[in-house]
């Protein structure tokens, strides 16, 4: 078996409102509502309704054989429901036709797994819930962590939680000599397969393909496909994991990334003996060649492949802190409101934005930031996090 | 009177306090001559404005050139730009490398406009102002004494003597050492060093001042006077405006530069949460230390707790005094600084650096030395929860404002005038 598995990220975070130190206390809204609709709903023309709507083409003219993965977080399947119904509809379609897998992951894009056992797992519950509410019932089996966050020890919690496999990053750091091209198993709980993504194609489509500067520009089908060829006969998948936004946002319709797509399957399927798979398939198939260890956690990050994107500066582990310092209180507390804000406060874009690795990959995160620089969005989040903490303490005297 | 500003159109203190003085002379019939670079037309009729964009210099006059010769401390073509930050300041120098070789001639010409701001032209103004400044005492003789107020208008002032041989007083609202620290900038330290010397009397703001006239600048004691800034309006001001938390709130306003002292009320901050995490701290403004001090609190961990709000103008600020429980100027060196008597104005309790002119005349505030944090924080803890010594405080505090007039300090000044034209009759 050789098999190329697709699996794209949707996500969108609830992203603040300027949320002024005079506010706490008073006005408790702390999203900012016309920005996420107006995000939502551009993207949707750009990505989300043109991409999904090739995705269905190609299913169809395959009869299955092409096929696709998606992760879709909690707070994008909300602000969907709100601002995009017919994101919403595209996406039930696409999974209706049987060829689409649904992955789990946390409801809100959370941190949760490095923080709090508990915390994780009604993070994950939530989303099995939300998923099966708007998929008929649909029931994922593989799991996928926030930003591909992945250790011994988060794999071991998703094991607990009956899932057959998970996805993270092919880390140089974590393989060495190794190849992402096996399933792995992982090292606490052994029943776990370990999918890794294979970052070099990924982010040739990902990252590089609309880059003139980039040596091998432009990227064709049939240059693709030489490259799966050439990878060694007996490694059995190339995991291609990608962020969904990728397509008509990150790389133009102009860099014919659409067309790219459109005609990847028949290059693939003509000029080389490698089938479509969706994770759960793959990890059916495979078996693993060995387990992997991964003491300390990775992520799908800058060039680091590690956390520092959201933690491990002052301001976001202050941030990250006063945040989950408040779970014991939550725990007691039967407020939707104050739940709901909970969740989304631990969205990992909002320690994102407070990075200040500003001289390796500033650039890529500046472009993802509602703020002028980190400053800003910590003294924005503490705003917030001030109020949210004295509905909670309020809430708790009750 | 020289001086670079007047309300409305202020930037700082400096006008705030011309605009006092002018209106204590009035008082003591005491008609003012007002030279500002640009009249707005919208200031109050109060003296007699002189528009300095409107002079026409006679550049025949010989004394002018001469006069030009001599002010060699006027670097007009150094770099030196006072008030521009980094970046601006960049541009500025760029532009000046590749433009400025026409600055004689256009300081010369016949006519100019000031922008009477703190821009990239600043020096340029500054000698243009000087030569107003002579016209000026050339063309008129209705006035006994020349009075400049800060060192952007000493040239102006020394100018003026120089024609009309009348007594110059220097006022020294502020000096480069209170800006910079010890890192001054040097052609502005000139130029304060000339005004003095040539002055035939010197006013400071406080004995702080004082102190720095003669330690730094080599004046003898008995050639300054200290006269004390007052307010313009000592009533109690009764916000509407509510607070919304439940804790104590604690504050800083002010600019967030090394002058103020951000630093020492961060660790205060952090000294008082330990102890009480029932108080929030706001820093209110915005500066080049601002960053430093979110990065600060951030590793002190007390971002829940301390808040950063930026520059506040308008209602902010008058809503942030009348919320806040404790008000502290934890100012490294301030001349005066009028902020902490705004504060009082809102039955606020305050906490002052003893490296403060202001805390020379407000008796009812508790004084500290700027670096004792542990003072600080025990002041703060203090006032918080000894309910008696606030409440004593503010109403003391309120008493001492209203002696605070500048219908004194211009009697005051008034002697001063007397006794500087008695010495040189």
């Amino acid at each position: 078996m050789r098999t190329v598995c697709f699996y794209f990220q949707v996500h969108q975070p609830y992203r603040l409102k300027p949320y002024r130190f005079f506010d706490i206390g008073e006005d408790h809204h702390y999203w900012n509502d016309y920005l996420n609709r107006n995000v939502i709903q551009k993207v949707a023309q750009k990505c989300y309704l043109p991409m999904n709507s090739l995705l269905l083409e190609l299913i169809q003219r395959y009869q299955g054989k092409f096929k696709v993965a998606f992760s879709i977080s909690g707070t994008f399947l909300d602000q969907m429901e709100a601002y995009a119904p017919d994101v919403l509809e595209s996406f039930q379609q696409l999974v209706t036709t049987g060829h689409v897998e649904l992955l789990n992951e946390t409801y809100s894009h959370s941190l949760a797994a490095l923080k709090s056992k508990e915390e994780f797992f009604a993070l994950v519950k939530k989303h099995q819930d939300k998923i099966k509410d708007l998929f008929h019932g649909y029931s994922p089996k593989v799991f996928r962590n926030t930003e591909l966050i992945y250790s011994d020890e988060i794999g071991a919690m998703v094991a607990e939680l009956g899932y057959q496999g998970m996805l993270t990053e092919g880390a140089k750091h974590i393989l060495g000599w190794k190849s992402p091209n096996y399933i792995y198993s992982n090292t606490l709980a052994p029943k776990l397969k370990v999918l890794l993504k294979n970052f070099r194609l990924s982010d040739d489509i990902a990252f590089r393909f609309g880059d003139k500067t980039w040596g091998d520009f432009p990227l064709t089908t049939n240059k693709f496909v030489s490259w799966l060829n050439a990878l060694p006969k007996e490694e059995p998948v190339v995991n291609l994991f990608m962020d969904y936004e990728t397509f008509g946002e990150h790389q133009w319709a102009e860099t014919g990334i659409f067309d790219f797509m459109r005609h990847l399957p028949e290059a693939i399927f003509t000029q080389s003996n490698f089938t479509f798979s969706t994770p759960s398939e793959v990890v059916t198939a495979l078996s693993p060649v060995s387990n992997i260890h991964v003491p300390t956690p990775i992520s799908w990050a800058d060039e680091e492949r590690d956390l520092t994107a959201w933690l491990g500066n002052d301001l976001q582990d202050e941030a990250f802190d006063r945040l989950y310092e408040l779970e014991k209180k939550i725990r007691k507390i039967d407020d939707p409101d104050l739940l709901r804000d909970w969740e989304y406060l631990q969205t990992s874009d909002h320690f994102y934005y407070i990075c200040t690795k500003f001289f390796s990959d500033g650039s890529v995160h500046e472009y993802f930031s509602p703020y002028d620089t980190p400053y800003d969005a910590f003294i924005n989040y503490m705003n917030v996090l001030s109020d949210f903490i004295l509905r909670v303490d309020a809430a708790s005297i009750k | 009177m020289f001086g670079w500003e007047f309300p409305p159109h202020i930037s700082g203190g400096l006008g705030t306090a011309c605009y006092g003085l002018v209106q204590g002379m009035n008082i003591h019939k005491q008609e003012v001559i007002f030279v500002v670079p640009k009249l707005w037309g919208d200031e109050e009729p109060m003296a007699d404005f002189v528009n300095a964009s409107g002079v026409t210099i006679d550049y025949r006059e010989r004394r002018f050139k001469k006069l030009w010769k001599n002010l060699t401390y006027l670097e007009v073509n150094s770099f030196l730009v006072p008030y521009l930050g980094p970046t601006a300041f960049k541009k500025f120098t760029d532009y000046s490398i590749h433009d400025r070789t026409d600055v004689d001639e256009s300081i010369f010409s016949l006519n100019y406009q000031f922008s009477g701001k703190y821009g990239k032209n600043l020096m340029e103004e500054v000698s243009r102002y000087a030569l107003v400044g002579a016209q000026i005492a050339r063309d008129r003789s209705d006035f006994d004494i020349i009075h400049a107020h800060d060192w952007l208008a000493y040239p102006a002032g020394i100018a003026a003597k120089e024609i009309s041989g009348k007594p110059l007083v220097v006022h020294v609202h502020a000096t480069e050492y209170d800006r910079s620290g010890e890192s001054v900038n040097f052609p502005v330290f000139e130029i304060e060093r000339a005004g003095m010397h040539a002055a035939d009397h010197i006013v400071a703001v406080s004995q702080l001042t004082k102190n720095i006239c003669m330690r730094k600048y080599g004046i003898p004691p008995e050639k300054i006077t200290v006269l004390h800034n007052a307010v313009l309006d000592a009533s109690i001001i009764s916000s509407t405006y509510k607070k919304k938390v439940p804790e104590k709130i604690v504050t800083f306003l002010g600019r967030i530069t090394y002058q103020k002292g951000p630093e020492y009320f961060v660790e205060a901050a952090k000294k008082v949460i330990d102890r009480d995490p029932n108080v929030r701290f706001v820093m209110a403004g915005s500066g080049d230390l601002l960053n430093k001090m979110i990065d600060r609190v951030a590793e002190l961990r007390m971002g829940t707790k301390f808040h950063f709000t930026g520059f506040l103008k308008g209602d902010d600020v008058d809503h942030m005094y009348a919320i806040s429980d404790v008000y502290v100027m934890p100012s490294v060196s301030e001349p005066f600084g009028i902020a902490p008597l705004e504060a009082v104005r809102y039955n606020t309790p305050v906490i002052i650096s003893k490296q403060s002119g202001v805390a020379e005349v407000l008796k009812n505030a508790i004084k500290i030395d700027f670096w004792d944090i542990d003072a600080m924080a025990d002041a703060i803890f203090g006032l918080l929860h000894y309910q008696s010594i606030a409440r004593m405080f503010t109403e003391l505090g309120a008493d001492e404002l209203k002696k605070l007039k500048w219908e004194h300090v211009a009697a005051k000044l008034v002697t001063v005038y007397k006794k500087t034209l008695a010495q040189l009759a």
